[in-house]
């Protein structure tokens, strides 16, 4: 792991000075949640508004947090392919996997960051939570986004151009989202939809990042981390054998 | 001088039904400029990435400073610098955050900032990437190829796209590279950059060797043959240039001759023979072959096609 810290440093670096890319990160998420916060803050206390504000919009905005750092991931990749990036790294002495590895510490850097930004928003809305299950809900984020990320790198491994990169990983990740069971409970899906929503790690994490916001212990929700934890070695072990280099 | 570092037997490299080399084979000396050289597609890249480590050939075997490049990639990898064709970095990362992240990789690498001097970057240190001219991005990569003070350094297409101006700055730098007792192995689709440049080069085409050998030793070999064109009004010149010892042909064209021969000596035999007869010249020009004239002898087409 000769080096990881450095390219690691090196990419957040670089990342930061692409304005456009930081927007996309780190104030889409927080616009969202702000936004529509604001919106729905008018509505009575038992009204289902009031019921999405409390429960399935801080889900939502943690989640749309993990999905742009995959799909940035996955644009990030294919231009670097591209570019021959990829293989000029790869003609130095750093392992392969380290190159790889500096962009998921990049992203899961950038969640936090924009989490951290989401608390400070969500002051208003949320009765300061206590700082041990905001802890837990980072660490179900973090992991969380580490299993879709491997969905990413299976994506970038078989996306041909940089120019297909961002509109592939949309049309995946978003109906991935739409499935998760966030908007709607997955048993009022038609079976073949249910299925789908089954074998897709963004339902296990949307699962178990509302049972954390709800209070639940972890314990409660093994069942989704070891589905997350199966898809992330799943969905890696495939990536690692068919990514391209150039 | 026989201390190869770089022996290359029976290679061969397929993509799918596209055979890119088929049994190249050739040794690289130890502090020599050694060009692959070829026109596009001629497998030479392939060659050379067979030999960075980055492909395993098919067939044959690679030893380059006494390893494996494919399987002791690691340990070769800092004992050798790379510029591959066509490469990027990320474009908004600086001058300077490339080699020092460069220098990090490796052991004993030399002083990043002595090196950017040396190649003329200093001043464009906190530049990004992506604002560079081809020429200075092509000396960054010299300078990342550097870095780690290495024993072989492999420069894929250094100068495509340059400027004559900014290619002949890189060639001095080769040169330099060179003169630090480093090998280096090149390849280009340029002749005149070969010729001028390489101390040997390995003529490549459809993935094969045709010929290893030094620019002069090639052009001697492949195209001997020597013109010499004299203006003169003199008539009796003709029968004097036919009588001299190698003369194949002596063409007239007016007052022009073009004095064909096979001799090495013949531009002297010639002007000799002119000041011997007093012979009025009012024009005299050679024409040499050149490693261009080489290719066109041995694969019937020119390299431009």
């Amino acid at each position: 792991m000769n080096g990881l810290w450095q390219l690691t440093w090196l990419e957040i670096k670089i990342f930061a000075r692409e304005p456009l890319g930081l927007f996309g990160t780190i104030g889409v998420p927080v616009l969202v949640f702000v936004v529509l916060g604001r919106l729905m803050r008018g509505a009575g206390p038992a009204s289902p508004e009031a019921a999405f504000v409390k429960t399935g919009l801080p889900v939502l905005a943690a989640i749309l947090m993990a999905t742009s750092a995959v799909v940035s991931l996955v644009t990030i990749i294919a231009i670097y392919r591209e570019g021959g990036i990829l293989k000029r790294l790869r003609a130095t002495p750093l392992h392969p996997a380290t190159i790889l590895t500096a962009h998921v510490l990049v992203k899961l850097l950038f969640t936090a960051v924009t989490l951290a930004l989401l608390l400070v928003a969500g002051r208003r809305y949320y009765a300061p939570d206590t700082p041990g299950e905001m802890l837990r809900f980072a660490a179900a984020l973090l992991f969380s986004t580490c299993g879709i990320l491997s969905v990413g790198f299976l994506i970038a491994s078989v996306v041909p151009t940089a120019r297909f990169a961002q509109p592939l990983a949309g049309v995946i990740f978003y109906p991935m989202i739409a499935l998760s069971g966030l908007f709607f409970p997955i048993a009022l899906l038609p079976p073949w939809l249910q299925m789908m929503a089954r074998v897709m790690p963004m339902t296990y994490a949307v699962s178990l990042l509302q049972g954390v916001w709800r209070g639940d212990p972890i314990a409660s929700h093994l069942w989704d981390v070891a589905a997350i934890a199966l898809f992330g070695a799943l969905f890696t072990a495939l990536a690692s054998r068919f990514f391209k280099w150039e | 001088m026989n201390d190869p570092v770089i022996r290359v037997s029976g290679i061969r490299k397929a993509y799918g039904s596209v055979v890119a080399v088929d049994d190249v084979s050739f040794e690289v000396q130890r502090g020599e400029i050694f060009g692959l050289v070829g026109p596009n597609g001629a497998g030479k890249t392939t060659t050379m990435e067979c030999l960075e480590g980055l492909r395993a050939p098919d067939r044959g075997t690679i030893s380059v400073l006494g390893l494996d490049p494919f399987r002791a990639g690691a340990a070769l990898k800092v004992r050798i610098g790379v510029q591959l064709q066509e490469a990027q970095l990320q474009k908004r990362l600086k001058v300077g955050e490339a080699v020092r992240f460069w220098a990090s990789l490796y052991a004993s690498p030399v002083d990043p900032g002595v090196l950017l001097e040396q190649l003329g970057l200093n001043e464009k240190r906190n530049a990004w990437f992506m604002t560079l001219s081809g020429g200075q991005k092509q000396r960054l990569f010299i300078a990342l190829a550097l870095i780690n003070d290495p024993e072989v350094v492999f420069l894929d297409e250094l100068t495509t796209g340059l400027d004559p101006q900014a290619r002949r700055a890189i060639w001095d730098l080769v040169r330099g590279i060179r003169e630090r007792g480093k090998t280096v192995v090149l390849t280009t689709h340029l002749m005149e950059e070969a010729e001028r440049l390489c101390d040997r080069v390995a003529i490549i085409e459809h993935g094969r060797v045709i010929d290893v050998d030094t620019p002069r030793g090639l052009v001697a070999r492949h195209c001997p043959e020597r013109v010499v064109v004299v203006a003169t009004a003199d008539a009796s010149a003709r029968q004097r240039f036919l009588e001299l010892s190698g003369v194949e042909a002596v063409d007239a064209d007016g007052a022009s001759m073009t004095i064909r021969g096979r001799n090495p000596g013949l531009v002297a035999d010639v002007i000799q023979c002119v000041s011997r007869h007093g012979i009025t010249v009012t024009d005299f020009h050679t024409t040499v072959p050149s490693l261009e004239d080489v290719f066109l002898r041995l694969t019937g087409r020119s390299i431009r096609d």
